[in-house]
This record gives structure tokens, C-alpha cells and sequence, in this order.
């Protein structure tokens, strides 16, 4: 595999220029600068909202700063909340280079728009000079989420990506699986497999967290399709879920832009803290993948029984899907078919196999299904954090 | 012997998992014996394994996943109508019990 090198020493997998909103208003014309770039290099991320919020900036600062990125070309429309400054800040001390264009005073969409054109082109070609250096499996940061899951997902697709999990961490690579709310009923198991006791109450601390939280929201995360697929209960879901996990020790609990340092498993907790008061978790399956990404994973394993489409801005997304009937209605959109359990053509570890292959072939440039369709969707939202205690990253191995 | 288009997820399961959809009517072999489904199996969906009682667990992949609300009786199917979660209220879009 080969990477592109950043000054952090940080290694990606792709050399994309980042355009990004700083608010729905500036939105527009920050996407006709992507769109009118003419290249799939460029992607578009940001933060709809006018009002300040502690997560969406520390999201907003991982993704800049991810390693697949290059620079970054921030449209402002100049009076909202989002705190520019600093954005512009942490991305210049990754020794990224950084323009900002602010609306109200570039003359309005059009002048703002070409003005983006010049400073996409001018990123573009600082780009081209990315040193690309040999890259190790065990440099790469790979996380899971599934969406659509129905009564296939905990028989094929998951238990694969969890066997592909244990082939990444035996090579030294750090894994990041989610939803503590997707995991209500698997707090015990989970906790027993943390590498110190006190790791394990943090476990158990989140999920509490994440039913206390999803009780007060009315529902779980349980969508109509889970139940028509044959999922009945939230805790039948996160079993299905929880063999995306694998058989590792659980290294560290973590929280969205929270970097893995070190190779390992690590359980995700994307479930705000404190009462709720921005709504729910995660509004939809792009807000999850988007997490992922600002932990620095480089590829998302999203695996799915009903079927999805998605892919993601800045890095790309592998779709496995663990129903038959779906894979044959969606094979355009997916990249692994895990329906071959199901259908006895094929053994888990033989899936997982077949997904470890898939991720390094994307390592080395290869695009996934979604990625050649021109799929980036992105959503950040607002939530609000505590920052991880002391016992959730343990530094014994 | 257990028939090909239901599989047992762990071994102190008491619920087939559906692999390839089964029409109401059909005779399928469960546990040795041969057995008439009475309603249409989906991909994904349960079935019982045994006669099951009100208020008992439901294990998956060895694990509780629920308890059911009426009793169940062998190959019957399992799902919102007779079983519900032990943490959290599960919805659907028009309360249906997902049968096909």
C-alpha cells in the first residue's frame, strides 16, 4: 500500500482538497465550487448550523485535518456563530495549507464562487506534491457501522466484518465499531472483554448512558425497516450489530473525534452526554459514517441487510451486504456480498477474507462501489460531550 | 435434522432464523419432525423452536434478546405481535407485525 504523507505523520489513502460551509447559508456557493471544479478530488463537508457548538467545531477540525486531506478552502458567510478563526488555526498547525473566503465581503455568489475556482485550482496543485510513502496495515484506522439491518445482518455481514476486525488488529491497525445505542443488551459481554476492570465500567457506563438517553428520546435506535426485516428488539438489533466487534480485547472507549494512538479495538460512544438536549444521537446512518471519519478512520465497513446507497466525503465507504434478495436488487451499490452465508456459497471467514482484500485493494487507490458513483454525503450535527476520562483509554497492552 | 432454509444461531437458542422465505402452508423439518408453517416466513424473521410460555426469554446467538407476550407454539412465527423488548419500546411505520 502506498500513502500520501502529511507533516503530522499521519499517512492517507486519498489526496482530496476539502471545500467546506461554515453555516447552510454559505452552502450554495461552497458546493457550486466543488461541483464546478470539474474533479472528484475536491469534496464538500460543513456545519449547518448559526449557533456555536463545542462538538460540531472539534468534528469540523478532525475532518480538515484528517489525513486524506490535503487543504482545505473554508466559504463563510461572514456573521455566523461558527468560530472560523480557530478552524483556520488548528488546520494551519497541521502544516495544511488553508484559504478562507467570507461572502459578505467577496462580492456575493458569483465573484465568491470564482474566487473558490482559483484557490481550489492553486490547493489543487500543492496537492499534487504530496510525498507518497509506503504505508503498513497497521497504520490504517478502519471503522464499522450498519444501517438498514435486518434479520441477515447478525448471520452474514456482521460476524465477516468482525472477522476482518480480528485479521486488521492481529496486523497492528486500530478498529473503531459504534452505537453504544445499538448496543443495549451486549453491556456485560462487552464489558468482560475491556482490557482492565476499570475500562469495562466505563463500557457498561455508556451503554446505561445511551438506553437512559434513547428512553428519554421515546424510541430506541430501531427503525420500521429493522422490523420488517425480522428484527423485533432493540437488544436482538444490537446482537446482530455487536459481531461487527470481532473476538479483540476492547482496547479503549472513545468519543466522535476522539484518534486512536494505537493499534486495537475500540467501542465508539456516540451518545451525549448530560440530559439531552440536542436531540437524537445519530439522525441518520451519513452522521455515524462522518464520526468515524473525524476519528481518523481511513475506510468504513457499512453493513447492511435492507440496503443503502451511501458513501462518504473524505474517506471512502466498503457496503457488505448480508441479504440475498438485496444484493441481487442492489449489486450496482455493493461491494461485498455477504447474502453467500446465508445461501451456504460461502463461510464467514471467507467473507472476512474477501473485505481485509477489499480494504488494502482501497488502500493502493482502488475506488469502492459508492466512491466510483460520486456518493460523499456528509452530515454534522449538534451534540455536546464531556471529554473521555482516564480510565476509557488504558495504555497497558 | 433441521431444514436448510432455517438456521439455529446458537445452541441454547429457542428460535430458527428464516434464510430463504417459506410460504404459509409449507412443510418444513424442525427439530426431526416435519412441521407446516401457518403463515408466510421471511428472510431474517424467527420461528419457535419449542413451545414457548408467556413471559419466557427469547435467546438469539445465546443471548436474551426479549420476552415473549403470549404463549407461541412450535413453528410459529415470532415477532412484534408476541414478543417484546426487556429495555426498550420497539415502532414500526404502521404497527404491523412484519409478516409477509
Amino acid at each position: 500500500m502506498l500513502g500520501y504523507l502529511r507533516a503530522d505523520g499521519r499517512k492517507g489513502i486519498r489526496n482530496i482538497v476539502l471545500v467546506t460551509y461554515l453555516v447552510e447559508c454559505a452552502h450554495h456557493v461552497a458546493r457550486e465550487i466543488v461541483n464546478q471544479s470539474g474533479t472528484d478530488d475536491v469534496h464538500l463537508i460543513g456545519f449547518q448550523g448559526c449557533y456555536p457548538n463545542e462538538y460540531s467545531l472539534k468534528l469540523m477540525e478532525q475532518l480538515c485535518t484528517h489525513p486524506n486531506i490535503a487543504g482545505v478552502l473554508n466559504v463563510s458567510l461572514g456573521c455566523e456563530g461558527f468560530n472560523r478563526e480557530q478552524l483556520t488555526k488548528t488546520i494551519e498547525d497541521s502544516q495544511r495549507p488553508v484559504e478562507t473566503l467570507v461572502i459578505q465581503k467577496s462580492g456575493g455568489t458569483r465573484t465568491t464562487i470564482e474566487a473558490g475556482l482559483e484557490k481550489v485550482k492553486e490547493l489543487r496543485a500543492i496537492a499534487a506534491q504530496a510525498p507518497v510513502v509506503a504505508m503498513e496495515t497497521s497504520e490504517l484506522v478502519i471503522g464499522t457501522i450498519c444501517g438498514g439491518s435486518d434479520g441477515t445482518s447478525g448471520i452474514g455481514a456482521n460476524p465477516a466484518v468482525g472477522h476482518c476486525f480480528d485479521t486488521l488488529i492481529e496486523q497492528g491497525a486500530a478498529c473503531i465499531f459504534e452505537e453504544t445505542g445499538e448496543l443495549i443488551g451486549c453491556e456485560q459481554i462487552m464489558a468482560e472483554r475491556a482490557i482492565t476492570p476499570e475500562l469495562g465500567e466505563e463500557i457498561m457506563k455508556s451503554v446505561e448512558k445511551a438506553e437512559n438517553y434513547y428512553t428519554q428520546m421515546g424510541y430506541g435506535s430501531f427503525a420500521p425497516g429493522n422490523a420488517e426485516g425480522g428484527l423485533t428488539t432493540q437488544e436482538e438489533k444490537s446482537m446482530g450489530a455487536y459481531a461487527k466487534s470481532g473476538s479483540s480485547k476492547i482496547h479503549g472507549l472513545i468519543k466522535p473525534g476522539d484518534i486512536p494512538q494505537q493499534g486495537g479495538l475500540y467501542l465508539m460512544d456516540v451518545v451525549p452526554d448530560d440530559t439531552p438536549i440536542f436531540g437524537f444521537p445519530n439522525i441518520a446512518d451519513s452522521a455515524e459514517i462522518m464520526e468515524m471519519v473525524a476519528s481518523g478512520a481511513h475506510i468504513t465497513l457499512f453493513t447492511t441487510g435492507r440496503g443503502s446507497v451511501v458513501g462518504s466525503a473524505i474517506s471512502p465507504v466498503i457496503k457488505i451486504c448480508a441479504n440475498p434478495e438485496t444484493y441481487k436488487n442492489l449489486t450496482e451499490d455493493m461491494d461485498i456480498n455477504a447474502g453467500k452465508v446465508i445461501t451456504g456459497d460461502a463461510t464467514i471467514a471467507q467473507v472476512g477474507d474477501e473485505i481485509f482484500e477489499l480494504v488494502k485493494d482501497l488502500a493502493s487507490g482502488k475506488q469502492s462501489k459508492s466512491e466510483a458513483l460520486g456518493h460523499q454525503e456528509s452530515i454534522i450535527t449538534y451534540k455536546r460531550f464531556d471529554a473521555i476520562g482516564p480510565s476509557c483509554l488504558p495504555t497497558i497492552r | 435434522m433441521l431444514d436448510s432454509r432455517f438456521v439455529l444461531l446458537g445452541n441454547e437458542d429457542n428460535v430458527f432464523v428464516c434464510c430463504e422465505r417459506v410460504l404459509a402452508g409449507t412443510e418444513v423439518c424442525l427439530e426431526g419432525i416435519s412441521v407446516a408453517l401457518n403463515t408466510n416466513i421471511d428472510v431474517g424473521h424467527k420461528i419457535a423452536r419449542y413451545n414457548l410460555k408467556s413471559g419466557e426469554k427469547i435467546i438469539k446467538y445465546g443471548a436474551p434478546i426479549g420476552s415473549t407476550v403470549s404463549n407461541i407454539n412450535f413453528a410459529e412465527h415470532i415477532h412484534m405481535h408476541n414478543m417484546k423488548s426487556d429495555y426498550i419500546a420497539s415502532h414500526t411505520r404502521q404497527n404491523k407485525s412484519g409478516e409477509a
